[in-house]
């Protein structure tokens, strides 16, 4: 076990735990953030997806021992009331079936447009083909990733 | 009637309302949005909930509740069922609360998610239960007004008498109206003045779903919770011999490692108990992460199952069933399928006279299909929160059918009934493979031996390789052409592992005067269960390609030869039970073509296939769109034509429609779960190929047919007749006929 120095939604965090935690569980276990999505364990599936310095990473496959002093943003970071442009469009276009893999799909969206603000369908596509939503609601989410980019 | 009143600070109900709804009580996101939140502020002194029906729940500030009673997996009912009572309630939909209600059969219906069955078996009950309140409150209204109970009426929530100037709003009539007796047969409103029925509403749960917020099983978290996870055996036809558990035990966070039997020896399972593995290897700890790195610690024995006998009960009807012992493997049960559909098999519906038709026949079309198993990979793995005490049991877990496993759990548990309590949570997915309930039994076995609330958690790994899969299947269909190209016999026969697939009264039943239905079965250790509309999602593969290549063979238009066919059973019908309705099922193929621009010149860069089916009381066709993109087959458009009646949530059914079509394309290319030497050759994403974003269609164009038919099913009718246009759309573009799915997998092996 290990003492480390999260910064996580722009607060410090503290946990004592193996170095090796991936940190997806690390933040809904020992943070109680459980917005971050279990669905595979090996970085295929997207359900995980967080921010690390503001780009989407699979958090199922990243040690805490490896974030060092990187801040993290998770689905409860993004915005405290839904109201991120990405957020919103989600609900405007009423993407989610289940809804299970849907905060990791967002997590992504949102990186994808804060590097780049008008994505291209190739680079939406590009972007969110490491997301499975088993549901299909595959149109949508791109509908609603389009929709955000012009309300950026 | 019930009234309940309690008393207590708003942050304890805040609390109480979590634990009801399994973290699902959304109240208070609405209620902020439209600003009620003075209302609210009621709820911190005293909370009056006056009960009218099981269904609805009013507060005398006009706070006005409405539970789901089913569960929910996606399909929306946490929507689309509150909407048919508030439509019935007269009341403003934005202003309702929606709350997902417990588990109780006696008040809230049958509970059970499954067979496209939420919005029709609950159509008329909820219909019945938003009428009766009203009536409730205007006679509550009548009588304290003292005015004649014909000349009091609603509106949004308000109650009128005219003639006196007299209102009030449900709030104020609550109290007394929840103290009548509920009313039976009230009439109900005409379809054709629905207000908030047939009118797109957004999720109700869409918020929480975008913030994350808990609404999953496995997002359950409560104090001194440990965490149980099962190493079940490597291989099907395995079983736990031995295991020493000495080094796991040394690891951080490891708090116990036991075997223990998920069914004693002579236990009865029903129908939905199936098992796969019943001698269980659990290991619990503290945190999923410790519990998943000390199971690679253990030391464990596997040994060879034997032959298994066992009587299943399914609801009363007794079932010998043999689970063979061996090492099974996909190349061995393709072989054996093909061996077996040679030998006789059992005769499920014969008309005329087919074996002399086929012997007189001037051409006779043969051709078999198969399909592989398939896994669910719901998007949450399995997973179940149980706390089992010697008293009662909670349990809080993704589950379809909850009153089907109470049972299972009062034996098992020995507890009564109204010792259990299970709380539905939201399902991430659940696709036929949660109506199954060995991992809500497994959950509540490990709470009771390590005597604390525990959340049983299956990895991906798990989940994948623990069985319940789709069967495998296979079919051969024969047609019989005279000197004329006129069919005039045809003959399906069709198998599986373990179940075959053939529903012999569906369409081309009817259509054709010599018709013969035979189904076989081959048993294995391999579990199997429903998966989104089962023996429908093969049927629809490759009867639906068979007629196409049959339309071919006779030089018709595909669409022009099946309402031919619909014609003809409509005029002059053939045998009885045809269980499906001749007039809607041409319908979709009609709007269809039409919405689809079939044969149109614009259209003929696609390559086009279509197919329609009939399953789970609903009509559903689709053209697809294939072109080449990057040298493979792609699915750019399609276009779907539904008839399951009156569509209750539009915006939300075409959300539904589009997915089957998307998981309908994404199964037919790329899905398989096949096994050697009984283990399961795919555990995880990497190795089952799941549809992606980018391999989506670029549009998928829903269609209603509009009519006031009572609604029929929406969750599983649409998927499968995906299947069958995806083989005619692969055949026009690659000019190869596909019989083997997955498709591409097919096309790859045997390239042109």
């Amino acid at each position: 076990m290990a003492v480390y120095n999260l910064k996580v939604n722009g607060k410090s965090r503290q946990v004592d735990v193996d170095p090796t935690t991936p940190v997806l569980w690390v933040l809904r276990e020992h943070l109680n953030m459980p917005g971050t999505k279990y669905g595979c364990g090996v970085s295929m599936c997207g359900a995980c997806t967080i921010h690390l310095n503001g780009n989407a990473v699979h958090s199922c496959q990243l040690p805490v021992s490896s974030v060092g002093s990187r801040e993290i943003t998770t689905i409860e970071g993004l915005s405290e009331n839904g109201s991120h442009p990405v957020q919103k469009a989600w609900l405007e276009h009423d993407v989610a079936q289940c809804g299970y893999c849907q905060t990791g799909q967002i997590m992504t969206a949102a990186a994808l447009l804060r590097t780049n603000p008008n994505p291209t369908d190739a680079q939406i596509e590009a972007a969110m083909n490491g997301n499975i939503c088993r549901c299909g609601t595959y149109l949508r989410i791109k509908d609603a990733v389009k929709s955000a980019a012009k309300q950026k | 009637m019930e009234k309940i009143k309690t008393t207590h600070s708003r942050r304890s109900f805040l609390r109480s309302s979590m634990l009801a709804g399994g973290g699902l009580m959304i109240s208070f996101n609405w209620l902020s949005e439209f600003n009620l939140s003075d209302k609210i502020s009621g709820l911190d002194t005293a909370e009056q909930w006056n009960e009218l029906t099981g269904y609805i729940k009013i507060t005398p500030e006009n706070v006005i509740k409405i539970l789901n009673p089913n569960p929910e997996f996606g399909q929306n009912v946490m929507t689309s069922l509150p909407m048919i009572v508030a439509e019935e309630l007269d009341v403003e939909w934005q202003k309702v609360v929606i709350e997902m209600g417990p588990h109780d059969n006696v008040k809230l219906g049958p509970q059970f998610t499954g067979g496209s069955n939420s919005v029709r078996m609950y159509w008329k009950p909820l219909r019945d239960a938003g009428a009766a309140a009203r009536h409730m409150l205007i006679d509550a209204a009548a009588q304290t007004w003292n005015v004649p109970i014909e000349e009091v009426t609603t509106k949004a929530g308000m109650i009128y008498h005219e003639k006196t100037g007299k209102s009030g709003t449900y709030g104020d009539f609550a109290s007394k109206a929840s103290g009548l007796a509920i009313p039976k047969g009230v009439k109900l409103k005409d379809v054709q003045n629905f207000k908030v029925v047939r009118n797109s509403q957004k999720n109700v749960e869409g918020l929480k779903i975008v913030t994350g917020k808990p609404l999953f099983s496995l997002d359950h978290n409560q104090e001194g919770m440990l965490i149980a996870m099962i190493e079940h055996p490597p291989a099907f036809g395995m079983k736990l011999k031995s295991f020493d558990a000495s080094q796991t035990l040394k690891m951080p966070g490891i708090k116990d490692v036991f075997s223990l039997k998920l069914y004693e020896d002579g236990f009865e399972q029903a129908g939905f108990d199936t098992r796969t593995f019943n001698d269980l290897l659990v290991v619990v700890g503290n945190t999923t992460w410790e519990v998943m790195n000390a199971r690679k610690k253990l030391s464990v024995q596997w040994e060879p199952t034997t032959e298994i006998k066992e009587t299943k009960n399914m609801f009363g009807r007794k079932q010998d069933v043999v689970i063979p012992a061996g090492l099974e493997s996909s190349q061995s049960h393709y072989s054996k399928m093909q061996a077996r559909a040679k030998e006789p098999a059992t005769q499920l519906r014969k008309d005329g006279d087919p074996e002399t038709a086929f012997k007189n026949a001037a051409q006779v079309i043969e051709r078999t299909y198969t399909a592989p198993f398939l896994a669910h990979n719901c998007m949450e793995p399995m997973n179940c929160f149980a706390h089992v005490t010697d008293e009662k049991a909670l349990l809080v877990g993704p589950h379809q059918a909850p009153g089907w496993i109470e049972p299972t759990l009062s034996k098992i548990l020995n507890l009564p009934a109204d010792k259990i309590e299970i709380q539905m949570t939201r399902m991430g997915g659940g696709f036929g493979l949660r109506a199954y309930g060995h991992y809500v039994t497994e959950a509540a076995l490990i709470s009771k031996k390590v005597k604390a609330p525990v959340k049983l958690v299956y990895s991906r790994e798990d989940d994948m390789t623990y069985g319940i899969y789709r069967p495998m299947y296979t079919a051969t269909y024969r047609a019989a052409l005279d000197a004329n190209k006129n069919l005039i016999a045809f003959h399906v026969k069709g198998g599986g592992i373990p179940e075959h697939p053939v529903h012999a009264n569906r369409f081309p039943a009817g259509a054709v005067d010599n018709y013969l239905a035979e189904g076989w079965e081959l048993s294995s250790n391999i579990t199997v269960g429903a998966f989104r509309a089962p023996g429908s999602n093969f049927n629809a593969a490759a009867e639906q390609s068979f007629l196409d290549e049959l339309a071919e063979a006779m030089g018709k238009d595909p669409i022009e030869f099946r309402l031919e066919l619909l014609k003809r059973a409509k005029e002059n019908p053939v045998g009885k039970n045809n269980d499906y309705d001749v007039d809607r099922y041409a319908g979709v193929l009609k709007l269809v073509k039409e919405k689809s621009g079939w044969n149109k010149p614009e259209n003929k860069k696609y390559s086009r296939g279509v197919a329609a089916y009939f399953c789970h009381n609903s009509y559903a066709a689709h053209v697809v769109d294939i072109v080449k993109r990057d040298d493979q087959p792609y699915v750019e458009r399609v276009f779907s034509a539904i008839d399951c009646g009156i569509v209750i949530n539009p915006d939300a059914a075409t959300n539904m429609v589009q997915g089957a079509v998307v998981d309908g394309i994404g199964n037919a290319f790329y899905g398989r779960l096949s096994h050697k030497e009984g283990v399961a050759e795919q555990n995880n994403f990497n190795r089952y190929r799941m549809i992606r974003l980018r391999e989506a269609p670029k549009k998928i164009e829903v269609h209603f047919v509009e009519n006031d038919i009572d609604p029929t099913g929406l969750g599983e009718p649409p998927f499968p007749p995906v299947f069958g246009a995806v083989a005619n759309a692969l055949y026009k573009n690659t000019g190869k006929r596909l019989y083997d799915q997955p498709y591409l997998e097919a096309l790859n092996n045997n390239p042109a």
